[in-house]
């Protein structure tokens, strides 16, 4: 009876958060907002694309852009698939996210890390799989990195991921101190429209192994880590861009060798609703095994 | 954990790809590439031709003088550009002031532009380099709190 209560009681709550927040958004939205969904009043491109942990970047950094098409006046939202197929594994992630007011970004990504044929050479049985959540927010402090093209000036924002893997006794196995952790970020981006050319700089301070995959924190090193994430871009059309990516990782796990992930990237935008990137990705040495390299692909649909 | 030589490499690849692309060797200024006065005038006559068409922005044009639009304009790409003009109209913030106009009217114009050079066979970086002229006046077009209709009060 208890039980039946509490619980009764708790999806009111539920219900009634929801209720007040969606409330709260619509109060909250300018006027001129309500009735203009999809706005889709960003120039194509300049909304950036979705980053493999789910945030508004390129594949592999978050960038400083606020996710979707909405303007300040009004929100953007899209959902996108991404597989990452390197030589022994295979990375899968589906999320959502949305931009509110060119502002505040919130974004989920669920990411499934399949060890294939290699889980059972490495004693966790074969198509062994580790999963994670990674809940990210985002807030841009300041700058126009797409239209203040008289400045040096980029836009920055700063960021969180949290994450929470599902492989809690086999990450200790390993070596690693958490399931979870949280990443913080800074990032800045400006498209330098005189030469079409888009630069961004991450700094993350990450305890992360793999991203997270493998756990946070390890028996070499449980610190916060400064990683620095590279994006350059070149605009070839309104409709397709090409660029490379860097981005730096800790080593932190005694049992294998963590190395720096690099890509290079063609993405094709036929419309603001939709766009696909391929990329060559290189992403070094995972779980002993080197050399994983391979594709990464991605579909993103939204406005 | 080589994160800051490994940054700095980064940093230099990337100011390396930034220098080779902005240095192509160029003939004359962007106004020559443009077509000059004539081309001007073309770009000019496709931009606001769709922006009067465009469901987005075309109310705004309402009370406007289009002739005297489409002059003003030409002069001042021109001016912009680097050709031998003088623009004779008013500042962006007052010609402006009036329309309440938000980002996406200014985007969707930049759009109007874009279709426009596309037309006249503009390539598209040199597109760009139009448009990163022009960019920065959002600061005065764009008023700085929307309003609920473009041209209302506020
Ligand atoms: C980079 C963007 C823009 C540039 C370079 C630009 C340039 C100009 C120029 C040179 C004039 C003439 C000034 C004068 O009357 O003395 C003008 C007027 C005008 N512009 Fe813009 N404009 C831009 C964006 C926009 C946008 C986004 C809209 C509306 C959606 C708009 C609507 C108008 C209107 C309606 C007038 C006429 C005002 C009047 O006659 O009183 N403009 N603009």
């Amino acid at each position: 009876m208890m039980q039946i209560m509490a619980q009764g009681s708790f999806r009111r709550i539920v219900r009634d958060a929801a209720r007040a927040a969606l409330a709260a958004c619509i109060w909250s939205a300018p006027a001129e907002a309500q009735d203009r969904l999809p706005e889709r009043g960003k120039l194509i491109a300049t909304a950036g694309l979705i980053q493999v942990e789910g945030a508004g970047g390129g594949g592999l950094a978050p960038w400083a852009l606020i996710t979707g098409y909405g303007t300040r006046d009004a929100v953007g939202a899209n959902v996108h698939g991404t597989v990452v197929r390197v030589t022994n594994f295979t990375l899968s992630t589906l999320g959502a996210a949305v931009g509110l007011y060119d502002r505040v970004e919130l974004s989920y990504a669920r990411q499934f890390f399949d060890t294939g044929a290699t889980g059972r050479a490495l004693g966790l049985g074969g198509g062994y799989q580790f999963s994670q959540d990674v809940f990210g927010a985002k807030l841009r402090l300041f700058g126009d990195g797409i239209l203040d093209q008289d400045s040096w000036m980029p836009q920055v924002a700063v960021g969180l991921q949290y994450k929470v893997n599902d492989r809690a006794a086999v990450l200790r196995a390993i070596g690693a101190k958490s399931d979870q952790g949280v990443d913080f970020y800074v990032a800045a981006t400006k498209l330098f429209l005189a030469q079409s050319l888009l630069l961004n700089a991450t700094v993350r301070m990450t305890r992360a192994n793999q991203a997270g995959i493998l756990g946070f924190g390890g028996d070499r090193s449980d610190a916060y880590h400064p990683e620095f994430e590279g994006s350059a871009a070149v605009l070839l059309s309104r409709s397709v861009a090409v660029g490379a990516e860097y981005r730096t990782k800790p080593d932190n796990l005694r049992f294998a060798r963590e190395s720096d992930w690099y890509d290079a990237f063609v993405t094709w935008l036929p419309t603001k609703a939709v766009s696909v990137t391929l990329a060559y990705v290189n992403l070094g040495s995972i779980a002993t095994r080197k050399n994983q390299e391979g594709v990464y692909a991605s579909l993103q649909l939204g406005f | 954990m080589p994160a800051f030589s490994l940054a700095s490499r980064t940093v230099a690849v990337l100011v390396l790809a930034a220098t080779l692309l902005a240095a192509p060797a160029r003939a004359g200024t962007l106004y020559d590439e443009l077509g000059q006065r004539a081309g001007l005038t073309r770009i000019v006559d496709g931009m606001v031709h769709r922006a009067l068409l465009d469901p987005r922005i075309k109310d705004t044009f309402d009370d406007a003088n289009i002739e005297r639009l489409r002059g003003l304009l030409m002069l001042q790409f021109c001016v912009l550009t680097g050709g031998p003009c003088r623009y004779p109209g008013r500042g962006m913030k007052a010609a402006h002031a009036d329309l309440n106009l938000a980002p996406r009217h200014f985007n969707a114009m930049v759009e109007t532009l874009q279709d426009a050079m596309d037309a006249e066979g503009v390539p598209f970086w040199t597109q760009n380099r139009l448009l990163a002229l022009l960019a920065p006046m959002h600061r005065d077009i764009v008023a700085a709190r929307s309003a609920a209709k473009p041209g209302a009060a506020p």
